[in-house]
């Protein structure tokens, strides 16, 4: 790993910390759920960068497939890892704010099953791409089923909307006070600030693990 | 297109020919579906509403469940001897072998979901309430949402390391949407359908199984190139 990778990975990571320290100290309680809010701060961040992390597994998929070009596998790679780490820390953080607020840490609510399945379903690629010794064909399969695992991101981000949920549906942004929004924009900058660093850490580490595989 | 089209007739005519000649695999894909019905009738206690109640989602999960054998076993004979890359060397587009294997498995989870109902309403003592009719109708349709992105996934791992493991793995959480659609359709099916709500699960069963079968077909000579 690069000193330049190093020095900005301490920094996003800084900056993160900051972030939270923010959600937790200028951000007010809120009106129903008290201090229990704040782990908002950090839960919508992250479902928006898992979601949209699995959205540029679906690029790089379809760049794979139409150009043949390493770049695009080494970014599926690595969207589709910090993907599913993501993801997994969203179902635990969803947990850790149901079971005060729901009073259980798991229900087979459509917006945690569609959660559940997305995670899977990319996990499920992950360990496809573990059994298969060709890169070529790993790069080719592993892009195909995206394509059909993405189906799982829309859905789990309309369900809440279209089915009954215990999940709540996404808040307006009009509707949040405004420090509030402030602590958690600030929260979404750095989470995706984060994000960005680990996809580009986890690319350069595919693109050498390929070259390893090449030359063996 | 119409040359596509005979193709894949022709390879369905194949698929069939080698599910009748090779009928131990329906037989056996049967005897595991019904095992696993069985099976479920002992998990869910000796509670006659409990295993009434979750008659549907016992059904497909013994369908899913088989699927995996029927699905793998599929390509299995397609890897032995190359026949896949000899198919593959002929003139046919690989739209065509999708959709020829696809429609071969979709015949087979097809007969076996119908052969599992009567043995369904006997276990779990699920009595349709409105005739047998919407259980017959929901199988071909539940099948389907399985056997697309089976056939697809099952050719994925038939070439791959581990691919018991990995075919469950791929297929299961893809199929979620359709097998609950599958299964409150059936579940209608068996306690009947006050609010008319089965015709809305059915539309959701065959959107699933439009975007399934539609990207399986476009995708598919990706999966089988060399």
């Amino acid at each position: 790993m690069t000193r330049n990778l190093l020095i900005t990975g301490a920094l996003a990571v800084l900056l993160q910390v900051g972030g939270m320290v923010a959600g937790l100290t200028l951000s007010p309680p809120e009106q129903h759920m008290s201090d229990l809010v704040r782990i908002m701060f950090v839960h919508v961040p992250v479902a928006w960068a898992a979601m949209a992390t699995f959205t540029v597994t679906l690029v790089a998929a379809i760049g794979w497939l139409s150009t043949r070009r390493w770049g695009w596998d080494h970014l599926l790679d690595a969207s589709l890892e910090v993907g599913v780490v993501l993801g997994v820390l969203l179902s635990v953080q969803g947990s850790v704010w149901g079971y005060p607020t729901w009073g259980t840490w798991w229900t087979w609510d459509p917006r945690l099953t569609s959660v559940a399945v997305m995670v899977l379903s990319f996990l499920g690629i992950l360990a496809l791409r573990a059994f298969v010794d060709d890169p070529d064909k790993r790069a080719s399969w592993s892009a195909a089923a995206s394509i059909l695992a993405w189906g799982s991101v829309p859905f789990t981000y309309f369900c809440v909307k279209v089915m009954n949920s215990l999940h709540q549906k996404q808040t307006p942004w009009g509707a949040m006070a405004p420090e509030m929004l402030r602590v958690l924009l600030l929260n979404t900058g750095t989470v995706t600030i984060l994000t960005l660093w680990m996809l580009v850490a986890r690319y350069r580490l595919a693109r050498v693990e390929l070259q390893r595989e090449l030359d063996t | 297109m119409k040359e596509i089209l005979r193709q894949c007739t022709l390879v369905v005519r194949k698929e069939l020919l080698h599910l009748w000649r090779g009928r131990a695999r329906l037989v056996a894909t049967a005897a595991f579906a019904f095992a696993n019905l069985v099976v479920f009738s002992f998990a869910g206690g000796l509670h006659s509403e409990a295993l009434r109640t979750n008659a549907a989602g016992f059904l497909w999960v013994g369908i899913l469940l088989a699927s995996t054998l029927a699905l793998g076993e599929s390509f299995r004979v397609e890897v032995q001897n190359n026949a896949l890359e000899a198919m593959l060397l002929l003139p046919v587009h690989p739209a065509a072998i999708f959709y020829g294997k696809a429609i071969g498995n979709l015949v087979l989870l097809t007969l076996v979901g119908m052969v599992m109902i009567p043995f369904s309403v006997v276990l779990f003592d699920a009595t349709p309430a409105g005739g047998l009719g919407r259980l017959f109708l929901t199988i071909p349709f539940g099948a389907a949402a399985i056997s697309a992105p089976g056939t697809m996934h099952a050719a994925l791992s038939s070439r791959a390391r581990s691919r018991d493991v990995l075919l469950p793995l791929l297929l299961f959480p893809l199929v979620v949407p359709g097998l609950v659609a599958a299964v409150q359709a059936t579940q209608l099916g068996f306690v009947g359908d006050a609010m008319g709500d089965y015709g809305d699960w059915l539309t959701v069963l065959a959107g699933f199984c439009v975007v399934q079968w539609g990207l399986g077909g476009l995708l598919f000579s990706f999966v089988v190139e060399e």
